[in-house]
């Protein structure tokens, strides 16, 4: 099932738009350009890292992150200011992210899934995250730009160790 | 219960590590140590398991561990509260895998024995392989002593211990200070952030009512919130921002000093500009009085309460924390709400929670990061001691007897490691 959706995904140039964006969005985060990254959002945009794997009611629940664009720019802010010593002292990261499928597909968007691979090294340890990834691509006059993004860890109900950087 | 103590760590030693206003550097980093407060500390004293609002119902359970040792928690049909260790008789394989949920009772996959909810053992298949004088009575899972104070259920290994009542003393005036944050519903937890540190669990144990560290450390998120609110929280220059020792290692910290009971309101608080779209919402079905009354307990109480040695009631949230290892500790921030409360208030609350906690909160990550840091830090001349001794010089007893400082001061760290030395000593 999936060879086959990801042959027709991969024929349509919106889909590799989408997986182009998703692949620029995995470097400015992995090398910290927060601001950049902030440019590829919709005024719109929501940013969700839920502790339940299969809640979609993101505002009825408790989430590491729930962020509108007024959250997320504060976030970036924090990130950024020099004031907070996590961020200051956060791990170098390289994240890999992979296994494409559409999800869904209207005439403005494309909602994507991925898996994505973290490695995260800090001080003497080195450790990985693994998240399934939500990415809904609104194409807008600007370009296609993130209208949507939710990250489920696999292991979002456990002990998720605290980070200075954004997934 | 057994110990397993190197008997080289006599007591006399560890009376000499901690005195009234320094602690060696040992206390976070010596795995011995870290043994020796399995046996003598979690299983001896009562631990902070669940609130009641995580088994509200007949059959609820869930999952919890003290020291070491897995437990369930669980609410039988005559409404009492059981903890059982999760261990089956026979064999010793855990009986429940499942974090949370509703049973009837519990069953051990190995070889199907089946226990009650409150830990009898019902049944044994093919039971003709053992002697006739087996008798099922003798064989349920280990139950603990089990007691609960206003929803908060402790749980101890030791079948002797005092009741908890004693146990919590002074501690349960403020324990009912902070339930009004319910503001007349009772308090319900709406889920928790987990993470661990690489460092010992009486760093954070020091933290909960360390004001010192507050505007350093979260300067960030001081920066992120509206003025209102790093205003409420400027407690460095208040007098009347203080913190007690209440005995048996507990402690309170007073950052709010007028939200320490939220049932007083002399009026002259202006509510945050940032509650209007919940206050204009409220309105529409409540009178003013209990819309203000409602709002102003949107951050919680104002005040952090450590309850010795493994729970804190911080604000808006529980603390709990669990000893993973000597260099390492698993911390939960449980979200509260109003049980029954208006649902726009506690999704305001949840939001808030996000905002400050959990991994990728703007102040957990930060407060992890020092405490990694006091870690490193401290393998460097294990021998040079911890200083507690802030807030010495204007310690002073107030009208209930308690020592009281400053909230910047570490008076609530000195009753910590008292009492930590009364039980390492056996002297309690």
């Amino acid at each position: 099932m999936s060879t086959d959706l990801l042959t027709i995904a991969l024929s349509d140039t919106r889909v590799l738009q989408a997986i182009e964006l998703v692949w620029h969005e995995a470097a400015l985060l992995d090398a910290k350009d927060y601001q950049t990254w902030d440019a590829l959002w919709t005024d719109e945009g929501r940013y969700v890292i839920p502790i339940d794997p299969d809640t979609d009611d993101f505002d009825g629940s408790l989430n590491m992150v729930n962020d509108d664009t007024r959250m997320r720019r504060m976030r970036i802010e924090r990130l950024t200011s020099g004031y907070s010593m996590s961020a200051l002292a956060a791990a170098r990261t390289v994240r890999t992210v992979s296994r494409f499928t559409v999800e869904d597909r209207t005439e403005d968007s494309i909602t994507l899934k991925s898996a994505q691979i973290l490695v995260g090294f800090k001080r003497d340890d080195q450790q990985t995250l693994a998240a399934d990834v939500t990415h809904r691509i609104r194409d807008t006059e600007a370009g296609p730009r993130l209208d949507l993004k939710v990250i489920r860890l696999v292991n979002s109900q456990a002990a998720v160790n605290a980070s200075g950087y954004l997934l | 219960m057994t110990t397993s103590l190197d008997p080289t760590l006599s007591e006399t030693n560890f009376a000499d590590l901690a005195t009234d206003d320094r602690v060696d550097g040992s206390l976070y980093t010596d795995p011995d140590m870290f043994e020796a407060e399995l046996e003598r500390i979690f299983y001896r004293t009562w631990v902070w398991v669940a609130h009641e609002s995580e088994i509200p119902e007949a059959g609820s359970f869930k999952m919890a561990t003290i020291g070491r040792q897995p437990v369930i928690v669980n609410r039988d049909r005559k409404g009492n509260f059981n903890v059982l260790l999760n261990r089956c008789r026979h064999r010793g394989a855990s009986v429940c895998e499942v974090p949370k949920g509703k049973a009837n009772g519990f069953t051990c996959p190995y070889h199907s024995w089946s226990y009650a909810l409150d830990g009898r053992l019902r049944g044994i298949p093919y039971p003709d392989g053992y002697d006739e004088d087996l008798d099922k009575k003798d064989l349920p899972l280990q139950s603990l002593r089990v007691e609960s104070y206003a929803g908060m259920i402790f749980a101890s290994f030791n079948p002797d211990i005092e009741p908890l009542d004693e146990f919590l003393g002074d501690a349960k005036v403020w324990i009912d200070l902070f339930m009004k944050q319910g503001a007349g519903y009772p308090i319900k937890t709406q889920g928790e952030h987990c993470f661990r540190f690489r460092g010992n669990w009486k760093i954070q144990l020091e933290n909960t009512t360390d004001g010192y560290h507050f505007p350093i450390v979260h300067r960030s998120w001081m920066s992120s919130v509206d003025a209102e609110t790093a205003d409420m929280l400027s407690f460095m220059t208040d007098d009347n921002a203080v913190t007690h020792a209440l005995g048996n290692g507990h402690s309170v910290a007073i950052m709010v000093p007028e939200h320490v009971d939220l049932d007083h309101d002399d009026g002259t608080e202006k509510i945050q500009a940032r509650f209007d779209h919940i206050v204009e919402e409220l309105s529409k079905t409540m009178p003013a009085d209990q819309v203000r009354r409602i709002v102003r307990s949107m951050h919680g109480a104002g005040f952090n309460l450590n309850i010795f040695p493994n729970v804190a009631m911080s604000m808006s949230f529980f603390r709990v924390l669990r000893p993973i290892a000597v260099d390492e500790t698993e911390i939960r921030h449980i979200a509260l709400g109003m049980d029954g409360g208006p649902e726009i208030v506690n999704r305001e609350r949840l939001r808030i929670h996000e905002h400050f906690q959990g991994p990728f909160g703007f102040g957990s990550p930060d407060d992890s990061e020092a405490w990694d840091r006091v870690q490193r830090g401290s393998r460097g001349a294990p021998g040079m001691p911890i200083m507690v001794n802030r807030g010495l010089n204007r310690e002073a007893l107030d009208s209930d007897g308690h020592r009281t400082s400053h909230v910047t001061d570490e008076t609530g760290m000195r009753e910590a490691y008292a009492m930590w030395k009364r039980m390492m000593t056996d002297e309690h």
